[in-house]
């Protein structure tokens, strides 16, 4: 798991983008710091320790200290961007997440590294697919899950200049670079195609698929708009009345449990304000052992799978 | 009361300890009286804790720390986090006598929208470093605290006051074990060593004892006080912290100062009656003029 792996050409890890871009922070600003659980490889910051040794805190094995030191620092005037595999940072510290930082409003930035399925083979214990649901629950949890390198490097600095806590998803599965037709915001959705015969909203790393499904269906005659909501909590929910109102169905997909994440985010504003139907792609439950992409393609979290949904709800429009 | 005007350490000298412990010693009993009235008309509290705790917190704000209630975020202020979050009656009147709030708001504590709520919250309440409830949390805060301090090279103390029971939280030692790694020598953890948890006895419930050698054992400096004696505990928290952490643990009595209630784990919460009420404040009272 900790073999560096070469990328496909054109597609690339966004561990890289999160550690340019922190560094880069913390040249800029001396209140930034790392607080890691001896996750100084699998987080990518060795040389954010090198460079910056004294402001590297390794709490070794211990995530529920590792959250309360994170608050600790920023009570302390820090900035911290406290970093770990996603489904121990999240799970294990799940109370101290909810008392120390949002309760507490704490400045501290979360960085859950590896999220999703990335690390497939090692099974469900590390598999992190419910962790949007339990932050999300959270009304005072920022929750950002960027799509490629320069969002997240983007996001990575949003999150340091937005006061308050903030959990960033960072994946450390192959996506490409997309275009992006204006700055990143929190909170603010971006269209990356127009459509009008059915939207996908996509989040992470099923954005890029989203866009391949939307060429697949282009061909076929279909319209499909597609918004990347990056920002999960808070939610754009202009966006998402936009595409329901303009398109009259919604697929959502998500490298998550199809509960509580973003189909429910989504869900929750359709049937309170707009209700079309719906299509919610990820994963139903604890996931087998499996590289990432297997377990993608078994959930449908695939160009195909996701044009396969758009279909539907363009044919019960069209019916 | 009085108010902490500045930033001045309050122990200044020898001379000068005697009137120190005065100060102590009145705001203790005063800080006791309010808390049980406290209790007993909000109907609701946590009033051993608040007996066994009440010295260590007015040896703390009136004898030890460094704070200006009017500027309660100055990055310079000693800071102290109350991890044992649900001994509120010690602690609001604590802050409350330090002129962090009014005096009489005290007596809002747990109605409807109150900023006293029935646990700390930092976000309703100046003064109040973390939000603390649920055991085990606020030392790892402290201790993240007392590294922002290490890395600042800035001068400020960090303290914490635990229940002993809380040390069954297996975060207080990761917290431990860390500060002890890191040598942070302006951390003070005083545990409020009172051998009742909420049901029963700490050692026959999850054994701490020996409580001082896994201290010791985690890299810390440790002292072992009367947790009631206003001259021990100052000595205890006055004194030079050494190259590590320092444990104190304060050895008290729950229910300390009203009879009934002196070492009865039935007191972990409990509301008195108004006759009982009345013997508590009888008892303060004369413990007052004995003093």
């Amino acid at each position: 798991m900790s073999a560096v792996q070469a990328q496909p050409a054109g597609m690339f890890d966004c561990r890289d983008a999160y550690v340019g871009a922190l560094e880069q922070l913390a040249v800029e600003d001396d209140r930034i710091v790392a607080v890691v659980n001896d996750s100084v490889g699998s987080s990518k910051l060795g040389k954010f320790r090198d460079r910056f040794p004294e402001r590297l805190v390794n709490v070794g094995i211990a995530e529920q200290n590792m959250i309360g030191v994170g608050a600790g620092l920023a009570n302390g005037g820090k900035v911290p961007f406290v970093s770990g595999a996603a489904c121990f940072l999240t799970a294990r510290a799940l109370e101290q997440i909810k008392a120390d930082l949002a309760y507490s409003d704490a400045n501290v930035k979360l960085c859950g590294i590896s999220s999703g399925v990335a690390y497939g083979e090692l099974g469900a214990t590390h598999h992190s697919i419910e962790d949007i649901a339990w932050l999300r629950a959270m009304r005072e949890m920022t929750i950002i899950v960027p799509s490629d390198p320069s969002e997240t490097a983007a996001a990575i600095r949003a999150a340091a200049h937005h006061k308050g806590p903030v959990f960033v998803r960072i994946s450390r599965m192959p996506v490409p670079e997309l275009d992006h037709p204006a700055d990143f915001a929190i909170g603010r959705a971006e269209t990356l195609r127009a459509g009008e015969a059915v939207t996908i909203i996509a989040t992470g790393t099923l954005v890029h698929r989203a866009l391949a499904a939307a060429a697949t269906l282009a061909e076929e005659g279909i319209a499909a708009r597609v918004v990347n909501m990056a920002t999960i909590a808070p939610i754009d929910v202009e966006a998402v009345l936009a595409a329901a109102r303009e398109t009259g169905g919604i697929v959502t997909a998500e490298e998550h449990v199809v509960r509580g994440g973003l189909g429910g985010a989504v869900a929750e504003i359709v049937a309170t304000h707009y209700p079309v139907p719906m299509r919610i792609i990820g994963f139903d439950g604890f996931q087998p052992t499996g590289s990432a992409e297997w377990l993608m393609e078994r959930a449908g979290l695939t160009a195909e799978g996701i044009a396969a949904a758009a279909r539907e709800l363009v044919a019960l429009r069209q019916g | 009361m009085g108010r902490q005007a500045g930033m001045e350490r309050q122990v200044t000298g020898a001379m000068d300890e005697a009137l120190v412990v005065a100060t102590v010693r009145e705001r203790a009993n005063w800080m006791r009286r309010r808390s049980i009235r406290m209790v007993f008309e909000a109907g609701q509290g946590h009033p051993g804790g608040d007996m066994s705790a009440t010295d260590v917190l007015a040896t703390l704000y009136f004898g030890i720390m460094r704070y200006d209630p009017r500027q309660p975020n100055d990055p310079a202020r000693d800071r102290f986090v109350m991890s044992k979050g649900h001994c509120t009656g010690a602690l609001y009147t604590a802050l409350a006598a330090a002129g962090f709030f009014p005096e009489e708001e005290l007596a809002t504590y747990v109605q409807p929208g109150s900023r006293l709520n029935g646990h700390p919250n930092r976000t309703y309440l100046p003064g109040i470093e973390t939000n603390t409830g649920p055991l085990g949390h606020g030392l790892p805060v402290a201790v993240g605290i007392a590294i922002a301090g290490q890395i600042d090279g800035a001068d400020y103390r960090t303290f914490v006051l635990t229940g002993d029971g809380e040390l069954q939280e297996g975060s207080m030692w990761e917290a431990a074990m860390l500060a002890g790694h890191r040598k942070l020598d302006k951390l003070t953890v005083v545990v409020d060593r009172n051998r009742l948890q909420q049901g029963a006895r700490t050692e026959d419930t999850n054994a701490l004892e020996p409580l001082s050698d896994k201290w010791r054992a985690f890299g810390w400096n440790v002292s072992e006080v009367d947790g009631h004696d206003h001259g021990a505990l100052l000595g205890a928290l006055g004194q030079a912290q050494g190259d590590r952490p320092r444990c104190i643990i304060a050895n008290t009595i729950k229910g300390y100062g009203i009879s009934y209630m002196r070492d009865q784990a039935g007191w972990h919460h409990g509301v008195p009656s108004e006759e009982q009420f009345a013997q508590a404040l009888r008892e303060l009272a004369l413990s007052e003029e004995e003093a």
